[in-house]
């Protein structure tokens, strides 16, 4: 079931400025719809302010993905070989209907919506990207979870003769990433297969990447082949590689610092030489939506 | 081949390294502020500064090497390498703390408790010495054989700003630990020259 988080945006409002009441308002009773009748405690307004979509530009050039090399422009000019069809995501583990799917025909079968969320990577910067995709619970449910899975891991392609950066082993290839269940099932977990409208250029990710916006960017795995559902807290390429720098939940929490730089405020993208930092939001302004799911666990030690 | 170089080098005035070396973080800014620098500019600016001083740190550690294997003599930059060297790391710090982090409180934080600024720092800190006394008065003032022990402190300064590029980088990469291979490489060929 398609459009439980409900968002009437569309390709035409991602258009700076223009739409910018007119999202104000949007976003006010988005709140409403979430259940959340007083927003007062929950800077609504101000999200609503900052979610100004990045340029293509910024979004399209300015990446994280290791497999083509670790500086950030690497990725916009080294994925143009990737070949991304045919494309089939295998679905294995506690499913009722385990098998290759193929991208073609799950798209057949998912309704697309357009979603702007807020983007924040772990090294402190952050953007805003108007994603177009589907709920991952929507998948999951083609599928079938069996009542015993707790988790959900995914992989993204290994492929050396197109992914130039694998050369180096700069993590444990291939990456791989996981949730809680009932994170990979909450309604603003998406499975990208867009971006602005468009589909995702292979630096962002394509054909379909997940996009988990109230953690860490590199939570949101690209170029996904592979979905196991499982009952153990899967392996994690961040992880594996640094354990001290990097957990498993990863929530974006401005009062747990990495051991490297603190995770109070981050820069904007896009904005300039001289634009001052902001701060960060707790869970990426997804409290209200989210928290729930971590209530009682002390997320100083499950960072 | 080499004499020849000599000879064209002898000819080259040092003012011209200090122009050229002081237009480069000119065009960075300039770059940096016209949208050159692409959607980041901040870390492009800090990083394309922090790097260029590496390489000249590790030029001046190079010039005595040179001179002995190869023959080529760059000795009388080497005193205006280390000046721009020190003026790219003062400018990669001024990045760092007006336009990357920008809030004080954060700044003492991260030179305490993060060990890679911390390097920087002290990587900072003993090269700041050198700058001050790097001109004809402090040499006389010092005399010669102090003020060349007083520049030994760039073989640790480099070996540190190796190291602070090292850590810094996430997973395991391979740039920073060429650098840190070179630098190793020159310091132990002034190591046994010195011994
Ligand atoms: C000793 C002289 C120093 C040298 C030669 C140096 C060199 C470098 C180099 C080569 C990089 C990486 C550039 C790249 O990734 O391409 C870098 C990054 C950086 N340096 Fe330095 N550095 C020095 C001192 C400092 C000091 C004193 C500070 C601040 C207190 C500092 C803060 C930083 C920061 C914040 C980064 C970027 C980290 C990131 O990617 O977020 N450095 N430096």
């Amino acid at each position: 079931m398609a459009r439980r988080w409900t968002n009437t945006l569309t390709a035409a409002d991602v258009t700076p400025k223009a739409a910018f009441l007119n999202r104000r308002q949007i976003m006010a009773g988005l709140g409403g719809m979430a259940g959340l009748a007083g927003m007062g405690a929950l800077p609504g307004a101000a999200q609503a302010d900052e979610l100004e979509p990045n340029s293509w530009e910024d979004v399209t050039t300015y990446c994280n993905y290791y497999e083509f090399g670790t500086g950030k422009g690497d990725p916009a000019e080294y994925a143009g070989q990737l070949t991304t069809s045919p494309w089939s995501v295998k679905i294995d583990g506690m499913v009722e209907r385990p098998g290759d799917y193929d991208f073609q025909q799950i798209l057949g079968e998912m309704t697309l919506e357009e979603r702007i969320y807020r983007f924040r990577c772990v090294e402190a910067w952050s953007m805003v990207v108007p994603w177009t995709g589907f709920e991952l619970a929507d998948l999951l449910a083609l599928a079938g979870v069996q009542a015993e899975a707790k988790y959900v891991a995914f992989e993204t392609l290994y492929r050396p003769s197109e992914m130039p950066g694998t050369a180096y082993r700069v993590l444990d290839w291939p990456y791989r990433e996981g949730l809680r269940l009932d994170e990979a099932m909450h309604p603003l977990t998406l499975m990208a297969t867009g971006i602005f409208g468009k589909d995702l250029p292979n630096q962002n990710g394509a054909p379909l990447r997940l996009v988990v916006p109230w953690k860490y960017g590199f939570k949101s795995i690209k170029s996904i082949v592979r979905i196991t559902l499982t009952d153990e807290e899967p392996p994690t390429s961040w992880n594996m590689a640094n354990a001290r720098e990097y957990g498993f939940y990863s929530n974006v929490n401005p009062e747990v610092s990495h051991p490297r730089w603190s995770q109070a405020t981050e820069r904007r993208i896009g904005s300039g030489l001289f634009a001052s930092r902001q701060e960060t939001l707790m869970f990426n302004g997804y409290e209200a939506e989210v928290a729930s799911m971590y209530e009682g666990m002390d997320l100083a030690q499950n960072f | 081949m080499i004499d020849r170089l000599n000879q064209g080098l002898r000819k080259v005035p040092i003012w011209l390294l200090y122009l050229l070396g002081d237009l480069y973080p000119g065009w960075l800014l300039y770059l940096g502020l016209t949208g050159g620098l692409g959607p980041d500019p901040v870390k492009a600016l800090e990083h394309a500064l922090g790097e260029a001083a590496l390489q000249l740190l590790i030029l001046g550690l190079a010039v005595t090497p040179l001179r002995r294997f190869l023959g080529l003599n760059l000795l009388k930059f080497r005193r205006s390498v280390g000046v721009l060297a020190f003026t790219y790391v003062a400018l990669h710090l001024l990045v760092w703390l007006l336009l990357d982090v920008q809030i004080l409180s954060q700044v003492f934080n991260d030179i305490i408790k993060r060990p890679y600024i911390t390097i920087g720092m002290v990587g900072f800190a003993l090269m700041l010495p050198l700058a001050l006394t790097s001109n004809n008065l402090s040499l006389r003032r010092l005399g010669a054989a102090r003020w060349r022990r007083l520049h030994l402190l760039t073989y640790p300064a480099v070996l540190l700003a190796a190291l602070h590029f090292v850590m810094l980088v996430k997973g395991f990469q391979i740039e920073p630990l060429i650098y840190l291979s070179v630098v190793l490489f020159l310091l132990l060929c002034r190591i046994r020259v010195v011994g």
